[in-house]
């Protein structure tokens, strides 16, 4: 590294380069998370400073945002706030501070709920089944394999859209309309088709021999399949649960269209977030910030999967 | 078991008697069974929720069915909206809106995505932190994402509106992202821009550490210029990956229906109005049903060629 021109690795980037490509990087790293920075600040401002011009980047934080989002509000005369006993907790207080009773609790609870059951449920299935017919399609001779694969592959191309049409019919006959079980089956057929190819991947990776030589020493295919490839696919097993469940959790379009109350996840019920003229931005915010922080958290645990998870396992690095 | 139940010969006997197939469960399932017992859950559950759906949306684009009058009576209608949906400006509206939002997005996704994995290929330290930085985007539910770039886009309040106002000196309170009917187009794209230009990245980063060194080596020996080996190495042998990974954000934007849905709604006027929305409004607005099926099938068989030809174009690359 002594300036001539031969003395560094020749395939080694030069260190110009290198800290060029730092600032480059880290300059983009920081813009593309704006957006991001910018959501959990507004969950923390009160209604006026969300709104207020220009755009406040300092401001006393506050939880209004947090309470609007989990409580239902109605407008009150300060003379009746006068006549009621006295605010017992902190967000009592900070409502009625706004001239403001609490009626109630909202919906977000109940939806983020069913998120939750929704997403588990359908991961749950999906990886189970995924597993099975990926082990299948990895291990035996099947007529027809390839054309089965990409059967199962081409499920995902059509557009969400297009499959909500006659399943919003199915769903009407069979009584599964804004029911958790009809949306669970429904993810579980979007997600099955990810499961198979990402886990065929992982279960080709693991030597047959392994589970031959279990076979010998007395196991039945069945149990080396129990003892020998499921403790061996784990960490593939794991990832591909949390890239479906990522799927489900994020999923729109279909949760809009064939439900609106008993089954609703989050992602439709967010816009409807609204306060007294036009939407409650901190709230708004609130709710976002809750929703995407379990993903965030799983995005780093996961990235060292996050390429094969998105190319349906086709780049394995 | 067996070997521990006293009549040994008993159960041998016994064991001669049995059924292949019992037998079969007693000894361990044979591969075939196996086989197909682990593969046809997952068939059965994609014809059942898949492929039974759609072939009832192919029945019901040759009728006149509408989802909120079931009990009326039912029209066959052979290929009429077929041939009608063809000569539907509003469709062939949709489907230039699409062309545009997905040629414009991919390209410029790709452009960037690439950039970056270059970049981040020099190898600095700490690049797996900013690396993992910046995939977040991608991860997050375009929905939830879309909604909130409503508020980024405020003309007013939005911090977008101010960044440009900050940089350009120009009134943020003159430009309307989502309101102006030149400006709505690119509000979409730059959201998904930014939401998928790390994905492009993530694909190109691959394909980018899959060129051995001795590769480079070679070329320095040879006495080719930095430039002369990006373009005669670095990107033909990155290209398969470039290709992937323009196929896949293809086919999704071609789909995209969550983040514009949210974010413009398809306006104002129809100047966003991506096929999946129109599709949505046809169906679930208007609910023609009928109509809306045929459409469905169109844009399932626009999307499942288009792949298909451009999966042979992959190949052959790749064997190149």
């Amino acid at each position: 590294m002594t300036g001539s021109t031969a003395a560094h690795s020749i395939v080694e980037p030069s260190r110009l380069a290198k800290r060029a490509a730092v600032v480059i990087v880290i300059l983009y790293a920081l813009i593309s998370m704006i957006p991001l920075i910018w959501i959990v600040l507004t969950s923390f401002k009160t209604p006026p400073d969300s709104i207020s011009y220009p755009p406040k980047i300092l401001f006393q934080p506050s939880l209004e945002g947090y309470v609007n989002l989990f409580t239902t509000r109605t407008r009150q005369t300060s003379s009746f706030i006068a006549t009621l006993p006295p605010a017992e907790t902190w967000y009592d207080r900070l409502v009625r501070s706004r001239n403001m009773v609490i009626a109630g609790p909202s919906k977000y609870l109940p939806r983020y709920i069913n998120s939750l059951i929704i997403g588990f449920g359908s991961t749950f299935l999906a990886v189970v089944l995924g597993t099975l017919t990926a082990y299948g399609f990895s291990r035996f001779k099947v007529p027809l394999k390839d054309d089965l694969l990409f059967f199962i592959l081409s499920t995902r191309m059509m557009p969400p859209i297009a499959v909500a049409i006659p399943v919003y019919l199915m769903y009407r006959e069979l009584g599964l309309t804004d029911t958790k079980l009809g949306m669970i089956l429904l993810y579980t057929a979007v997600n099955v088709s990810l499961a198979v190819w990402l886990l065929k991947g992982f279960i080709d990776e693991i030597p047959r021999e392994y589970e031959e030589a279990a076979m010998i020493d007395g196991y039945t295919r069945l149990q080396a399949f129990r003892k020998v490839v499921l403790p061996q696919a784990a960490t593939g097993i794991a990832a591909t649960a949390i890239f479906c469940l990522i799927f489900a959790w994020n999923e729109y379009a279909f949760a809009v269209l064939l439900t609106s109350g008993e089954a609703q996840t989050t992602p439709p019920f967010i816009p409807f977030i609204i306060g007294e003229g036009g939407q409650d931005w901190p709230a708004v915010a609130a709710g976002t910030t809750l929703f995407l922080i379990p993903i965030v958290a799983f995005t780093i645990l996961l990235r060292k999967h996050l390429l094969r998870g998105i190319t349906f396992g086709a780049v394995r690095r | 078991m067996l070997e521990s139940h006293p009549a040994g010969t008993l159960v041998e006997r016994a064991a001669g008697l049995t059924p292949k197939s019992i037998a079969n469960g007693v000894r361990g399932l044979s591969d075939r069974t196996i086989a197909w017992a682990f593969i046809a859950p997952t068939i059965v559950l994609l014809l059942a929720i898949n492929i039974f759906p759609l072939f009832w949306a192919v029945r019901l684009s040759f009728t006149n069915y509408r989802a909120n009058r079931p009990n009326a009576p039912l029209k066959w209608l052979g290929f009429e909206h077929y041939s009608d949906l063809l000569s539907d400006p509003d469709v062939w509206h949709g489907m230039q809106v699409t062309a545009r939002f997905v040629l414009s997005t991919v390209a410029i996704e790709t452009l960037l995505g690439f950039a970056l994995a270059y970049l981040i290929d020099r190898k600095f330290k700490g690049h797996g932190m900013w690396t993992t930085v910046i995939l977040i985007p991608m991860m997050l539910s375009p929905a939830v994402v879309g909604n909130f770039w409503t508020f980024l886009y405020q003309p007013q309040i939005g911090l977008f509106n101010y960044i440009i106002s900050f940089f350009t000196g120009i009134n943020p309170s003159s430009f309307q992202m989502i309101g102006d009917v030149h400006l709505a187009p690119w509000s979409i794209v730059i959201v998904d821009v930014w939401m998928w230009t790390p994905y492009v990245m993530l694909i190109c980063l691959a394909g980018l550490r899959s060129i051995p060194d001795y590769i480079y080596e070679a070329a320095e020996v040879d006495r080719a210029s930095k430039w002369r080996q990006f373009w005669s190495i670095t990107v033909p042998m990155a290209l398969p990956f470039i290709m992937l990974a323009v196929l896949f954000r293809g086919i999704e934007n071609f789909k995209m229906f969550d983040m514009v849905n949210l974010l413009t709604n398809g306006g104002p006027g129809s100047t966003t109005e991506l096929a999946s929305i129109t599709l949505k409004r046809e169906a679930f607005e208007k609910w023609t049903t009928g109509y809306s099926s045929a459409f469905a099938i169109i844009l399932f068989v626009t999307i499942f060629g288009l792949a298909n030809i451009y999966v042979k174009a992959l190949n052959r690359v790749k064997q190149k």
